[in-house]
């Protein structure tokens, strides 16, 4: 199984997915205005990965930005998560959000408590 | 008739605005706004909490508007005008994002009932309905599903200021005002 590389703009996060190891990077900016096109990718590779996943998936959220478009993508792509933690693989959801970003962190939390996967809340210091 | 430019700066300067638009809302027109006011708001070293707020309903707000006038394209409804407007305003330490769009009259209703019953819920209220909304497998075809208003409700704390300003019978003009304050 390929991995997946889609490099980031000013509007879309750069994602790297290595279905090899079961590392998965979302970090950047999510604002585009059709999210859903932008991460149809990640969704259906995430559902190829899930049919023979690796023991432990590692997911890394770097977020500075996203959208209330993004954010039931994210959710999905979340879903596939779940999928694959109720299956053979550990999956560990980090959440990053920089020090004083409280929205992020709430955000980070509003998932938290709608997805069954565990979550790591990791603070960032400001650039 | 005469176009008094001086009236207009004179009043855009009173009023405190940093940017104003007003015409066809594309993609790569939020593209260079969102850009054009990340440098503003450096140069004025607001604090990246209110940076990060302000951009972030700023994104909301003006979504809305592409997502509107590309609904009416595509729709068979006959629109007064295609375009919408927005100005950004600094008063005091607070941004002010005001936008204006035509909206058909028989979807006043339902967008009314949305903004009144998000403007009924206190904070925590408002925490759970997003969740509820984020989560209720619903997607509109552009991915939005119903957040935005929510959101911005969430994000600036306070409630929302709307108004429907009667055209004519087939059409109002819906205005938001959304006040961001650094705390």
């Amino acid at each position: 199984m390929e991995s997946l590389n889609i490099e980031g703009s000013a509007k879309t996060p750069t994602i790297k997915f290595e279905p090899a190891t079961g590392k998965l990077l979302i970090r950047g900016r999510s604002i585009p205005e059709n999210s859903i096109e932008f991460y149809k990718p990640l969704v259906d590779k995430l559902e190829e990965y899930a049919g023979s996943p690796q023991s432990t998936t590692n997911v890394d959220i770097q977020l500075e930005y996203f959208n209330t478009s993004s954010s039931k993508c994210i959710l999905d792509v979340f879903k596939k998560l779940e999928a694959i933690n109720a299956g053979s693989s550990e999956v560990v959801i980090n959440w990053h959000y920089e020090e004083d970003d409280e929205d992020m962190l709430e955000a980070g939390e509003d998932y938290q408590a709608i997805i069954n996967v565990p979550f790591k809340m990791v603070e960032m210091e400001e650039e | 008739m005469n176009l008094d430019i001086y009236d207009f700066y004179e009043k855009m300067e009173k009023s405190n605005i940093m940017l104003s638009f007003k015409g066809e809302v594309t993609s790569e027109l939020l593209t260079s706004i969102l850009q054009i006011m990340e440098n503003k708001m450096e140069n004025l070293e607001e604090s990246p909490k209110l940076r990060r707020k302000v951009y972030n309903i700023l994104v909301e707000c003006l979504q809305n508007l592409y997502h509107h006038i590309d609904h009416e394209k595509n729709g068979a409804s006959d629109s007064p005008n295609k375009s919408a407007v927005f100005m950004i305003r600094k008063d005091g330490e607070a941004y002010f994002i005001i936008t204006g769009n035509y909206i058909e009259a028989n979807k006043i209703d339902l967008l009314k009932g949305k903004l009144e019953k998000i403007n009924s819920l206190s904070k925590d209220e408002l925490k759970e309905y997003y969740k509820e909304v984020l989560n209720n497998g619903e997607m509109s075809d552009k991915g939005g599903g119903g957040l935005g208003m929510i959101d911005i409700a969430r994000k600036s704390g306070q409630k929302l200021d709307f108004n429907f300003l009667p055209v004519n019978n087939n059409f109002s003009f819906f205005s938001l005002n959304i006040k961001v304050s650094p705390n």
